[in-house]
């Protein structure tokens, strides 16, 4: 194959900042999508049964899965290549330096714990929800009881009602946010749109997105879990 | 002051290496980094020992020759300095200095200290000029050159092709060394002319000779003892995606 | 068998003569350029200029250089600038008006021809540069910017920030790549040349060591260029790069190439003093800074001792405790009299005891009037690198207390002996640059050095060199395994031996410091007939302790850099008895070279040109035999000699 998205080490990186932004912009939407879970558990439903197994959201889950698969299949061609350019021989000694974050010569690590994360989640729901649908049933059995596979609302009370889950997801929102307060301004960088003059306002943006994206991930998981502890509503 | 040295020591490229100790004494604060490494090797000689090789030219912190990994930093203590630059009171009294050669896949070891950096000429050869032949060139004042643009190109400029940027980058990448030439060229309307060629040309050459792909950490913008920014690799990325989008 | 010298002026007016030469000369056909081998040596502004120019014209060149990579030569040490008689700032500037202050700068010891066709070419230089992509300094119009410097009174520099040299050996380095990329030149960095191949009186190639394997190479060629820069490191200590030698162009000598005004050594005013008997390399400060910054010494004795016991701050001296020495002595010209009047002017107040360090020996250079009258931020834009890395060496803060200077060695006028085609003697064997000796004269102006090496390898040198190698078009390759090669080839491998085996007690630095040490006294900023017989017999004692006493360690077959040292040092070990030798010839001061028996009441440099307007040229004639003088007579024909002044 003679293209530029393959053979070329810049040309790679496109493929990882393109990929990377797609997800970002997934993230955003799921996000904003679970948030109403926290006012209506109806509405939550709603949305779920709007997508469910039809065709478009099944195109969408498709081209998901793919940019999973080329983000963290190019993640690893590049860190193999990255690491064969450093060579036999390590540093005995090796300082930080001034003014580099430890997300950013992280990130295969983090990206492969939110990749764990996301197979543990995908098990958590999308294996009760659209997986269910696409293989004709309507319903499964979750923690001993049958939940439909549109309602979502009843899948989040009872992932969350579990202690263990809420420290495994509240794990993966603290990896994504390292990996995209590197990830985020990274992307504009490698696409050729940043200078010293937007560094800073890049950085910013990096940071306040991945902050939303945590806060708006955890608010759903930890308010469930409280409102499992207390058993009043 | 005092100082004990962990220096790598390899006798050729195919031998393998070790850390060797060494004890330097009485050395004063005003001596250089270098010259403190002179005063090791005259001891070795009169004790008729191989004196460290290590490479280093003018001193004066522009020729790009010396590259030691001091203390697991490209070219020591100090911001914006090469290790010629470095002078002795930036250590304390009786410290322990780890003294590396660059290691990256593309600078094997010649001897202890010393690399073949042989890959960066190979990369400007590649592409990292101006087409123009001896006198045939109009007045130099006949195209003027905004002074932002000539400034930001002379930034780019200042880079002395030492290797600590590859030597740093926890991936091998030659990315701020290639773009601080495309850059530079790019910022002129000298070099404009041959930018997408140049780009496309440099970018091919570095991939082929090893380096690592560059994941942004800005490590080599850290250590670049002239302070090269890493918009420039921003720049080239741009002019890199733009020609071959243009292909 | 003395030289019968033919420097080969062409007739006819000054302005015509570089014209009509060109007009003359041969040249040879595309196609037979491509059967035409050249070596070149060095691959500073002269040589990588030359070495890309010589190649893009067709011919198959080799290029040596002794670091990693061609771009790291010494050239790209220069910081302030290069001069061109562009005349953009509209102050009368001109081809002549260079040409003059040039002639006059080098106190008439140059030749008018050479010095006008440098000074012609000029200009084509920074056309040359521009469009090579050299990011020159430039003003908010967009067009060039320009400085002044020392021994002129027009602003005629240009500059990249303070790394003017960088630029342009980039420039010149990214031509070579070009031409290494086309293939008509062959890159061999970490090669030294350690002899010149001569055959029935002709270069026929060099004998190179591979400095990472030890392995010793033969290479032919039609014609070879030697490019390797000057020789200032005969002193030790000086602004050179450590690497920094005169074995190339002395290999040259012993083979016959007659070697001229070797004593015309350029003491720059403005360097870092030394610091302690460990140091190994001194730092230039540019001259540049002399534009702004104000030299001066304290006007009384226990002021400077004060200073010396660390009890009184410089910043506290008041204004009319101040001598500005060079204001006072040189009102018109000022603190941008040339290099050596200012290095000689320092030397006299502290021989005095005005120094203001702890040794006795340095002045001030102070940016206060400067910061008071433009601003720190101006001065900052200006100098910034400079104060930084001022501060980074001694601590000090030049924005805060002034900064202490002394001079120190910096350049070689001196060099090969070379004719207007910048041919040696030997035919075949060409010499530019520094590496020469034809075109500062007795003393070099700021920012002419960069001038001078990329006008002989851009513009002077393709086209001279075509006139021999148009007689050499039928000639074959040249053969490596002719007796002259092997030859060659076994004395360089009896030398190395020799050198490895003595096994003494010294190492090479050792006895480098006492070479350096008996150079400065004796050879450097004032020297004596008495001061000079010293010298001479000093170095043949120490010549003859380091062939028995030096330690050269490791293996001759590998990476070996007290080896290299050593071979350098046996070749500075007679060059500095030829530097003494042509110093106590001539007995005259001029430029550079000052004897303290010649000068006038007011301790200004006194020539001869009775006696001594010629180029001293010396022949070898073994390591212990006293070499052989042969003048060049310099007639100056369109410039009036007059002792040089910088009052009025």
């Amino acid at each position: 194959m003679n293209c530029f998205l393959y053979n070329s080490s810049v040309g790679k990186k496109l493929v990882m900042s393109i990929s990377g932004c797609a997800l970002v912009l997934f993230i955003i939407f799921h996000m904003s999508m679970n948030l109403t879970a926290l006012f209506s558990a109806e509405a939550y439903n709603m949305i779920c049964e709007l997508l469910g197994a039809n065709w478009y959201a099944l195109v969408g889950t498709a081209g998901l899965a793919a940019l999973v698969v080329v983000h963290f299949v190019y993640a690893l061609i590049l860190s193999i290549n990255n690491y064969r350019a450093r060579g036999a021989q390590r540093y005995a000694v090796e300082t930080k330096e001034p003014g580099v974050s430890w997300a950013s010569k992280n990130m295969l690590v983090l990206g492969v714990i939110v990749l764990v994360g996301l197979l543990l989640h995908l098990s958590h729901f999308w294996a009760k929800m659209q997986l269910v649908e696409i293989l004709g049933g309507h319903e499964s059995e979750v923690g001993g009881q049958m939940i439909a596979a549109t309602d979502g609302a009843a899948l989040i009370q009872y992932t969350f009602s579990k202690w263990y889950n809420v420290v495994l997801y509240l794990i993966w929102f603290v990896a994504l946010w390292f990996h995209l307060s590197h990830g985020v301004w990274s992307m504009f960088q490698t696409a050729g749109f940043a200078n010293d003059t937007w560094y800073p306002r890049l950085k910013c943006l990096a940071n306040i997105v991945s902050t939303l994206i945590f806060l708006g991930f955890a608010a759903v998981v930890v308010v469930f879990f409280i409102k499992a502890q207390c058993g009043c509503c | 002051m005092n100082f004990t040295l962990k220096i790598w020591r390899q006798k050729d490229a195919k031998s393998k290496g070790a850390f060797e100790t060494y004890k330097v004494t009485d050395i004063s604060a005003d001596t250089s980094f270098l010259e403190m490494l002179d005063i090791l090797n005259n001891n070795l000689v009169h004790e008729g020992k191989d004196p460290v090789a290590f490479d280093h030219d003018c001193r004066e912190g522009i020729c790009g020759m010396c590259s030691l990994h001091i203390n697991g930093l490209a070219h020591g203590p100090g911001q914006n300095a090469t290790t010629c630059q470095i002078y002795m009171r930036k250590f304390k009294d009786g410290d322990t200095i780890t003294i590396e050669p660059w290691r990256s896949a593309a600078f094997p070891v010649i001897k202890d200290l010393v690399v073949n950096r042989g890959a960066y000429d190979q990369i400007l050869q590649a592409g990292g000029y101006v087409s123009v032949r001896t006198n045939s060139v109009p007045d130099a004042n006949a195209i003027p050159i905004p002074k932002a643009d000539a400034d930001e190109s002379m930034d780019a400029a200042a880079c002395v092709g030492c290797g600590a940027c590859a030597a740093t980058c926890k991936n091998g990448s030659a990315m701020l060394f290639v773009a601080a030439r495309v850059s530079s060229l790019a910022k002129l309307p000298q070099g404009r002319v041959e930018g997408a060629r140049r780009a496309k040309a440099m970018v091919a050459k570095m991939d082929e000779l090893g380096f690592g792909n560059c994941t942004n950490t800005g490590a080599c913008q850290a250590e670049c003892p002239k302070g090269i920014s890493i918009a420039h690799i921003a720049r080239l990325n741009r002019e890199f995606l733009a020609a071959k989008l243009q292909d | 068998m003395a030289f019968k010298l033919d420097a080969k002026i062409p007739a006819g007016a000054l302005a015509d003569k570089w014209s009509n030469h060109k007009a003359a000369i041969k040249v040879v056909s595309p196609a037979n350029k491509r059967k035409l081998d050249i070596i070149v040596i060095g691959t500073g502004l002269g040589g990588g200029a030359a070495a890309a120019s010589l190649g893009e014209l067709g011919y198959n060149v080799k290029v040596f250089c002794i670091q990693d990579s061609p771009r790291r030569a010494h050239s790209i040490a220069a910081q302030g600038g290069i001069n061109a008689a562009k005349n953009y700032q509209n102050d009368n500037d001109s081809v002549y008006r260079l040409f003059y202050d040039t002639i006059k700068g080098g106190d008439y010891r140059a030749r008018e021809a050479n010095v006008y066709r440098l000074a012609e070419v000029s200009n084509l230089i920074i056309d040359q540069c521009v469009a090579q992509g050299v990011p020159f300094a430039r003003e908010y119009g967009g067009l060039l910017a320009n400085r002044s410097f020392g021994g002129a009174q027009v602003s005629r520099t240009f500059y990249a920030r303070g790394q003017t040299g960088q630029q342009l050996l980039l420039g010149a380095y990214a031509a070579l790549n070009k031409e290494i990329a086309a293939g008509s030149v062959k890159s061999y960095p970490r090669h030294e040349m350690l002899d010149i191949v001569v055959e029935n009186g002709e270069a026929k190639g060099i004998i190179a060591r591979n400095l990472v394997t030890g392995e010793i190479e033969r290479h032919g060629a039609h014609a070879v260029v030697i490019a390797s820069g000057g020789y200032g490191n005969v002193f030790f200590l000086s602004t050179n790069a450590m690497g920094s030698n005169g074995s190339a162009a002395f290999q040259c000598y012993r083979k016959g190439a007659g070697f001229a005004n070797p004593c015309f050594t350029q003491i720059h005013p403005t360097c870092i003093p030394v610091h302690g008997t460990q140091q190994s390399k001194l730092t230039l400060m540019s001259e540049s800074l002399r534009n702004d910054g104000r030299i001066w010494v304290p006007k009384k004795l226990e002021d400077v001792k004060a200073l010396r016991a660390g009890t009184l701050k410089p910043s506290e001296i008041k204004e009319e405790d101040r001598d500005y020495y060079l204001e006072r002595r040189y009102p018109a010209f000022g603190n941008l009299v040339p290099r050596d009047v200012a290095s000689r002017a320092a030397k006299e107040r502290c021989d005095a005891g005005f120094g203001v360090n702890e040794t006795g020996l340095a002045v001030f250079l102070d940016f206060k009037t400067a910061i008071e009258r433009l601003g720190e931020d101006i001065i900052k834009q200006r100098y910034g690198n400079l104060f930084d890395m001022y501060e980074e060496i001694t601590d000090v803060s030049p924005y805060k207390e002034p900064m202490q200077i002394f001079p120190a060695v910096h350049y070689t006028m001196g060099g090969i002996w070379v004719d207007y085609n910048l041919m040696t003697t030997i035919p075949g064997l060409y010499a530019i640059g520094e590496a020469n000796f034809s075109d500062h004269g007795a003393n070099r102006l700021g920012a002419s050095a960069l001038m001078q090496g990329l006008a002989d390898g851009y513009f002077v040198l393709p086209y001279t060199i075509g006139d021999y190698l148009s007689k050499k078009i039928q000639a074959p390759k040249v053969d490596v395994n002719s007796p002259a090669f092997e030859e060659a080839e076994k004395a360089v491998k009896e030398k190395i031996q020799k050198l490895m085996s003595i096994n003494g007690k010294q190492s090479v630095d050792d006895i480098h410091k006492k070479l350096g040490h008996i150079m400065w006294e004796n050879v450097g900023m004032a020297r004596t007939e008495q001061s000079l017989k010293t010298a001479i017999k000093e170095i043949q004692a120490l010549r003859k302790e380091f062939w028995k006493d030096v330690k050269v360690v490791g293996d001759a077959m590998s990476f070996n850099v007290e080896l290299e040292k050593a071979l350098r040092l046996a070749d500075f070990l007679e060059l500095g008895e030829l530097m003494a030798r042509d110093a106590l010839n001539r007995e005259e001061s001029c430029g550079g070279h000052f004897r303290s028996e010649h000068q006038t009441e007011e301790g200004e440099a006194l020539r001869h040109d009775d006696k001594f307007a010629y180029a001293a040229v010396w022949e070898y004639k073994g390591m212990d035999e006293e070499p052989e003088l042969t003048k060049e007579p310099l007639d100056y024909e369109f410039t009036h000699r007059a002792q040089r002044n910088y009052k009025d």
